[in-house]
């Protein structure tokens, strides 16, 4: 029935009533009284007018939409009479619906919300499995046959990071970009803005070098210019072609690209990569990865069986190098989301807990005040209303609180998503495309009408079917045992809830400290990285002059005041970058080289030990006297020691890097003179669950003269203060500058970042967590602390009586005490069991911790306990201070 | 509260669709006019309350055993007039024989303690 309709029905239902009035009136007129007489006797005989029209109009199909209006009118004028109920109800439930929309709009952009690329199912990440890696880099000649033999990918191309240095324009700077095949962007669907992208033409050996920039560069650098296209930008001394700008809606979080890294300003075709390793050498990787479409109609299953089939016949072709690697393909979506999946999820179910205990606490406050209201509801149900009339009034309540709770949780996560994101020690990946859309707005709703069912429907349950007769008569007062047995089942589960939440919390804070506690070989403190890059003519100066430019370099930081320690590093960065290299112990049977084991290499200088404070084990470290003119040497950590030495010294041994017969670099084998202790390279939680192991040092200035070339003069930095940040990072970057005024020096980082970085995903979890654990304690305790008051209230005339008859007071604190104790351990009790069960699902994030690990239980137990107890002394001191006198006169 | 009451509304309400029907069978009547014909015809021991009547005859009208419509009276006055249909009829011949029976059955029942 429709609004309007309804409007004429009740017109006509007035109409019909006024008739019978006048009808009435008319009759007794016409029996001889008076028109005053007549009508009060008309009215009188007729009752109460507006009972008859309520009872008339419930008899009225789709009555129910008349009722609600009036239940809602009716509520909001209760809520609005009792502000102090409707806020702390309505803030609570803000709190609850605004975390867990926050959280669910996190969920729903990065798990739910498909990529934002056309058909983005149809896109594929490549990788190469080596026995080491799951997703290792691709080969150059490896990723072209791939393209020319599989049958499953309409396009596929590679992409590798890489730095440029930016001269010519302004103040040399270095921009971070991409190498990228022709197609790259056609694959994910995106346009330039501006021009073109590469066409295959230019994605080749001695093509004209043309490059993209981003619309954040274009902005930075050339102010906007339309004009752009065609203009020459120079990149590490190279003239390049600018042919299109790329809009800044790209973002791409995936291996190697801006994951956690800073943005990509700049990309420039793979193809003419001017570097005969790279097109040639089927063995290395360069840090190359693969990304795919797959062609219309083509399952992932199929692509990957195709792939299986290319490697076959490459591993055939190859079986040197092609022996033991294989494609491995992955959906692009779950190769940006990572493991963020269970720690999302677990997340949205710790919030939901939170929200839980929201409706349990306002649950508890509607019971409260329904005892306040227990008469007006006996006179309705007198007055002839139903008992689901009276619980259809009261849900009508509570979803108006929880509607209005649920709009400004709406805002709260508006606002405080993306702040909390920012925050976060986390990259989360597809950051961009968190926001609320109509899904998080359904989720909300849905949210916001289940929670006021939820916590409405007991007490309305209650409410109603309370004894009219006897409400009438007692004032309201002697419903307290039936109430107190609800809100102690409510006090059992809110703490329940608490309980589950704080061990969940408690298993991350104690899996961080365990880790901070780790000891990952190396210490982090007080120690700066940064990178430099010079000219790329460098490249075509003789070795001589880059190391003794490198030297100088050295100097320069090393002379700095406040500087402890200096070491450049090429090769493998802790916790950054890896590089590793096949290897063999020289006198032992060589194996064919796929077969061949793999050591991380670190190219370092001789205080690099001191820097990194890693401990020396056996022999001796480098020297300055370890230079270019002297024996190669070569220092390994224990693990190297441990698995390829077992119960020999390795000092004296020679190693075996130039295991690649097309390797140009034929330098003598370096031999190890010392053992180090094992440094966590992967990360403070990886590194155990990693397969490589092994690391092993050179010496930065033994690198052979072909390396050197390639290299030119560039390297990444560690150097020990003896105070953080002393001396700044500009002091430094201006004392190398003078020695090379084109030098750019950049990234400047303290290294307990990185390390924190690496746990980022952990220290996520564990603040979230720490939050709604927080949260739920509070809004417990504020739930037993309300309740205790509230029996307290009801109980001040036994109390006094008591007292009266002699009771001490301690005992009279110890009767509500033992109230509050007996709830609080029920619930901790079903806490416990729910979370033995329930922390099973975090054991993945956890680290030195077992899900069930007694000390965190045993922790939670205390600290629920000394909280409730606290909450509990509050209302228990009231009760002892109850005045006899005043509390038996109250009746 | 008069304890009686809901003694009374019950009573009424197991009767009061058959007792409108039965008022109706005559021609079409208003509210006020079915009430005084209750009372009269029953020798005043019958009063309907409106809180009844009422609902009753907007429910018996949207189960389509009676029909209204907006007449005047003989004293001119306008009055919402409700009138049987033939649904309306077939009812009342079903409750009138289920009454018959029940009266019947109750008298039966009550008939030897009046004879002692």
């Amino acid at each position: 029935m429709s609004l309007f309709n309804r409007q004429e029905k009740d017109s006509d239902l007035n109409d019909e009533i006024q008739s019978h009035l006048n009808m009435a009136i008319k009759d007794r007129t016409q029996n001889g009284q008076t028109v005053r007489d007549a009508r009060n006797s008309a009215l009188k005989d007729f009752g109460n007018v507006l009972l008859v029209k309520q009872a008339t109009r419930e008899m009225w199909s789709g009555a129910s939409l008349e009722a609600f209006w009036q239940d809602l009118r009716y509520g909001a004028r209760m809520l609005a009479k009792s502000p102090g109920f409707a806020l702390i109800a309505i803030l609570t439930l803000a709190l609850g619906i605004g975390a867990n929309t926050a959280i669910f709009s996190v969920v729903n952009g990065v798990l739910l919300n498909p990529l934002p690329y056309p058909h983005p199912e149809q896109i594929v990440s490549l990788f190469t499995e080596m026995p080491n890696f799951k997703n290792g880099s691709i080969s150059y000649p490896n990723f072209e046959d791939w393209r020319r033999m599989n049958r499953s990918f309409s396009s596929i191309a590679a992409y590798r990071s890489t730095g440029f240095n930016l001269s010519g324009h302004g103040e040399p700077e270095h921009l971070h970009g991409e190498m990228i095949s022709a197609g790259f962007f056609e694959i994910l669907g995106i346009n330039p803005l501006l021009g073109r992208s590469f066409s295959a033409d230019e994605d080749r050996l001695g093509a004209n070098p043309t490059v993209m920039i981003t619309e954040g560069l274009w902005k930075r650098k050339y102010g906007s210019d339309r004009t752009i296209i065609g203009q020459r930008m120079v990149l590490n001394d190279v003239g390049r072609t600018i042919i299109g700008v790329v809009p800044s809606t790209f973002h791409l979080h995936i291996q190697n690209f801006q994951r956690g890294g800073p943005a990509n300003e700049v990309y420039a075709a793979v193809g003419e990569f001017n570097e005969p390793q790279f097109h040639n050498n089927r063995a290395a990787g360069w840090g190359l990865d693969g990304i795919g479409r797959l062609k219309p109609g083509v399952t992932f299953e199929q692509a990957r069986a195709d792939m299986d089939r290319v490697s076959r016949d490459l591993a055939a072709a190859y079986p040197d190098v092609n022996g033991s690697k294989k494609a491995y393909l992955l959906p692009l979506k779950d190769e940006m989301v990572g493991d963020m999946r269970p720690v999302l999820l677990v997340i949205l179910g710790a919030v939901m807990f939170v929200l839980l205990i929201a409706c349990v606490n306002v649950a508890n406050l509607l019971l409260a005040r329904a005892t306040g209201r227990s008469r007006e509801f006996a006179i309705r149900i007198a007055l002839g209303a139903g008992e689901m009339r009276i619980i259809r009034q009261l849900l009508t309540e509570s979803v108006l609180l929880a509607f209005v709770g649920g709009a400004l949780g709406l805002v709260l996560a508006k606002f405080g998503t993306a702040a909390a994101i920012a925050a976060m020690p986390v990259t989360m990946p597809r950051a961009e495309d968190i926001g609320l859309d109509q899904r998080v707005l359904l989720f909300t709703l849905v949210v916001s009408i289940l929670s006021g069912i939820a916590f409405g429907l007991a007490p309305a349950w209650k409410t109603s079917r309370s004894d009219v007769g006897s409400t009438l008569k007692e004032s309201g007062r002697t419903l307290a045992g039936g109430r107190s047995r609800a809100q102690g089942i409510f006090v059992i589960s809110e703490m329940a809830l608490a309980v589950v939440l704080l061990i969940g919390a408690g298993l991350m804070i104690r899996t961080l400290i365990v880790l901070w506690g780790l000891d990952a070989g190396f210490s982090p403190h007080n120690v700066m990285t940064f990178s430099f890059s010079g000219p790329a003519s460098y490249k075509n100066k003789s070795p001589d002059l880059v190391r003794a430019t490198q030297r100088q370099l050295h100097d320069k930081l090393a002379s700095l005041p406040g500087v402890e320690a200096v070491s450049f590093s090429w090769g493998a960065t802790l916790m950054q970058s890896d590089n590793e290299d096949y290897f063999w112990i020289v006198g032992r049977p060589m194996p064919r080289l796929s077969q061949l084991p793999m050591t991380l290499r670190y190219l370092v200088e001789p205080e690099y030990l001191k820097a990194m404070q890693i401990q020396l084990k056996r022999g001796r470290f480098f020297t300055a006297a370890d230079n270019e003119h002297a024996p190669r040497v070569a220092v390994i950590d224990e693990s190297f020691a441990e698995k390829y030495f077992p119960g020999e010294d390795p000092i004296g041994h020679f190693i075996n890097t130039n295991t690649d017969p097309d390797d140009p670099d034929k330098a003598p084998n370096p031999q190890i003179v010392g053992v180090v202790a094992h440094v966590n390279q992967w990360g403070l939680d990886s590194d155990s669950k990693s397969p490589l192991h092994a690391q092993m040092y050179e010496p930065i200035m033994q690198v052979p003269d072909s390396a050197l070339k390639r290299g030119g003069l560039a390297s990444d930095v560690y150097l020990r203060t003896t105070l953080p940040g002393v001396p700044s990072f500009e002091e430094m970057r201006q004392r190398l500058s003078e020695v090379n005024g084109e030098l750019v020096v950049f990234s400047p980082e303290p290294l307990e970042e990185i390390v924190a970085h690496s746990i980022g995903q952990k220290r996520f979890a564990m603040t979230l967590l720490a939050v709604f654990a927080g949260i739920a304690l509070l809004l417990a305790s504020v739930g037993i602390y309300g309740v205790l008051s509230y029996l307290v209230g009801q109980r001040t005339q036994e109390i006094g009586v008591r007292m009266a008859l002699g009771a001490q007071r301690f005992h009279v604190l110890q009767l509500v005490m033992n109230d509050g104790a007996r709830m609080t351990l029920v619930g901790l009790a079903i806490g416990v069991i729910a979370a033995l069960g329930l922390t099973r699902l975090l054991s993945h994030m956890l680290f030195g911790v077992k899900p069930t690990d007694p000390l965190t239980f045993l922790a939670v137990a205390t600290l629920l306990c000394t909280i409730a107890l606290l909450a509990c002394y509050v209302p228990a001191h009231r009760a002892m201070r109850v005045d006899p006198t005043v509390a038996l006169r109250y009746e | 509260m008069n304890p009686h009451y809901q003694n009374r509304i019950e009573l009424l309400q197991g009767t009061l669709d058959l007792l409108i029907l039965q008022t109706l069978i005559w021609g079409e009547q208003h509210g006020y006019g079915i009430s005084q014909v209750i009372r009269v015809q029953s020798g005043d021991v019958l009063q309907v309350d409106t809180g009844s009547l009422y609902p009753a005859l907007h429910r018996l009208e949207r189960q389509k055993w009676i029909k209204s419509a907006w007449k005047l009276t003989e004293n001119n006055q306008r009055a919402k007039f409700y009138q049987l249909t033939a649904a309306g009829r077939r009812q009342l011949a079903e409750e009138r024989s289920r009454w018959t029976q029940m009266s019947d059955a109750i008298a039966a029942v009550l008939k030897p303690v009046r004879s002692e």
